[in-house]
């Protein structure tokens, strides 16, 4: 099964990382990164630019607002994402609790569903066309 | 299950094998290694719902395996030389030194898969020792009761113990071979998962991704042998079509009926990564990268019809040379009768049934009765079907075959198939 560690930093993680030498940090993720590819269980990985460089849209309203930077007053921001693929819950959360991240840091950890999770739904159209869609994104 | 068992289930499949692969380099014997590390384990079930779960579980484990092997040799009557050199090195090594040596695990990955074991006893041991399962977990994968998993590790270890073989990656005038064991090891645990030989269930996931897991650590372990990243491509392509493997009602769906759209094409992209690293390595393609090759262009093609399939048996010749087996010789017989007709294939399998190399498999006569079936020449091709059904392991594989003689006598009489 496969699971999305989502990392989530608010702005006193920001602020603490910003007293550190960002070269330490690339070495502590790339060591966290690497012991989970020597594992056999890291599947894709990315983080995320500033919020400033970001948009946000709004659904609150008629029609879907969009505004620039970050999101209003929440402070807790979604800046990467792993997927794993292991086989159980409890390895997920192993290798999450492994993650080199300090005080205002939480990783949220959420199963990626897979197509037994459709079954029932397996006659929608949608639920089809969405195969043709992962071969086109596959291949792009 | 408490919540403690289940943790440490986690943690011994992430560090597991790096523990025994520690006291196996400090004791030389797999064996020991392995029980003083379970005995550790044991120890943590005692404590850690006390306690809580240490920061770091792996050293923690290794410190209390290591003080157990020295206290246990400290009881000997008689201790000799060597166990006291040993202990005195083990007392000596700080338990936060820890830090497991990737060379280890390649240690005990040649020892697990080591010719002097039969298959049926490196499978579990390499599930066990480099795969961090437990027993119960390998026995549910196996399908064999837990009693027989432990039983044949505790053989597997006891034959290592009896040949004397050290815990050593294999020299270099050796590796070849020995590298083809480890592979073989780790390929059968994949297709026994892909297309599972016993009982009702088409394919069992679990064994192939753990079969993915131990390719992926040991590309990560050998990135300069060809052949690792070859069978990890093999494994990515064959994996990426499970999901259309089977029908909603379980029942296997064949390559050509397969849905393709539902056919993983990120696994895809890690295979056809897994073969570029091959190629890069700049020393051709064994015989995995050669069937990764194979699984690459059914992978990319669009459908069975415009499929390469000139060049699926230019691969197959060439798999065929560099590890000839019948089954190879069979898989390019399709390939034929796909490029060039059903009448230029059927010779290649009628000189194989002659052979008689593949007799008891149901694999020839169903590919003989396809071919006769196309030929129009519809009682043999049931003869075969049928015979085929009788010797297929699998009841599903059974009943796909019936139903194909079924359909092809039906149509004999009724008019043409659907």
């Amino acid at each position: 099964m496969k699971y999305m560690l989502i990392l989530r930093t608010t702005d006193e993680a920001k602020a603490a990382a910003t007293e550190l030498d960002f070269e330490q940090i690339i070495d502590a993720m790339g060591a966290y990164n690497e012991s989970m590819m020597k594992a056999g269980v890291l599947l894709a990985g990315e983080g995320l630019s500033d919020p400033e460089d970001g948009f946000v849209v709004d659904f609150e309203a008629d029609r879907p607002i969009v505004t620039d930077g970050p999101y209003g007053e929440t402070h807790e921001l979604f800046s990467g994402f792993w997927i794993l693929q292991v086989a159980s819950k409890e390895e997920a959360a192993e290798w999450a609790s492994r993650a080199p991240l300090g005080p205002g840091s939480k990783l949220e950890v959420r199963r990626v569903t897979d197509e037994a999770d459709f079954e029932a739904y397996a006659d929608n159209e949608y639920v089809q066309k969405e195969a043709g869609w992962r071969e086109q994104l596959g291949t792009k | 299950m408490s919540d403690v068992r289940r943790r440490i289930d986690a943690i011994w499949r992430i560090e597991g094998p790096r523990i025994v692969a520690t006291l196996a380099r400090m004791t030389g014997d797999v064996g020991l290694a392995e029980d003083l590390a379970q005995e550790a384990v044991v120890d943590a079930l005692r404590q850690w719902p006390e306690s809580g779960v240490p920061r770091n579980a792996g050293a923690w484990l290794t410190a209390v395996a290591k003080r157990r092997a020295i206290d246990g040799w400290r009881r000997r009557a008689r201790l000799d030389e060597r166990y006291r050199v040993l202990a005195q090195q083990l007392e000596e090594a700080r338990e936060d030194d820890w830090q497991p040596i990737d060379d280890d695990v390649l240690r005990l990955v040649f020892t697990a898969c080591h010719p002097v074991l039969s298959r049926e006893a490196q499978i579990p041991l390499t599930l066990r020792l480099v795969g961090g399962l437990t027993t119960d977990e390998i026995a549910r994968m196996l399908l064999v009761p837990v009693p027989t998993v432990q039983q044949r590790i505790v053989r597997a270890k006891r034959t290592l113990s009896a040949a004397r073989v050290p815990i050593v990656t294999p020299e270099p005038d050796e590796w070849g071979g020995r590298l083809g064991a480890v592979l073989g090891v780790v390929y059968l645990i994949f297709t026994e998962g892909y297309a599972a030989t016993r009982g009702d269930r088409w394919i069992r996931t679990e064994l192939a991704d753990e079969a993915l897991r131990l390719g992926r650590v040991l590309a990560g372990l050998m990135p300069s042998e060809p052949e690792v990243h070859g069978l990890v491509a093999l494994m990515e392509f064959q994996a990426a079509r499970f999901a259309a493997r089977v029908a909603r009602d379980g029942s296997p769906v064949l390559l050509a009926d397969q849905n393709r759209s539902r056919w993983d094409r990120v696994q895809i992209e890690r295979g056809r990564a897994a073969l570029r690293r091959v190629d890069a390595l700049g020393r051709g393609r064994g015989s995995y990268a050669l069937q990764a090759a194979i699984a690459e262009c059914h992978a990319v093609a669009p459908s069975v019809a415009s499929t390469d399939w000139d060049r699926i048996v230019l691969l197959y010749e060439a798999l065929g040379r560099l590890a000839p087996s019948p089954v190879v010789d069979l898989n390019r017989a399709v390939a034929v009768s796909m490029a060039t007709g059903p009448a230029d294939a059927l010779p290649i399998v009628e000189r194989l049934a002659a052979e008689g190399t593949l007799a008891g498999s149901h694999l020839l006569p169903s590919v003989r009765g396809e071919l006769l079936a196309r030929l129009g020449r519809v009682e043999e091709a049931c003869a075969q079907l049928r015979a085929a059904a009788e010797l297929a392991g699998n009841e599903r594989e059974r009943a796909v075959l019936h139903g194909k003689a079924d359909a092809l006598a039906g149509s004999h009489t009724t008019g043409p198939a659907q």
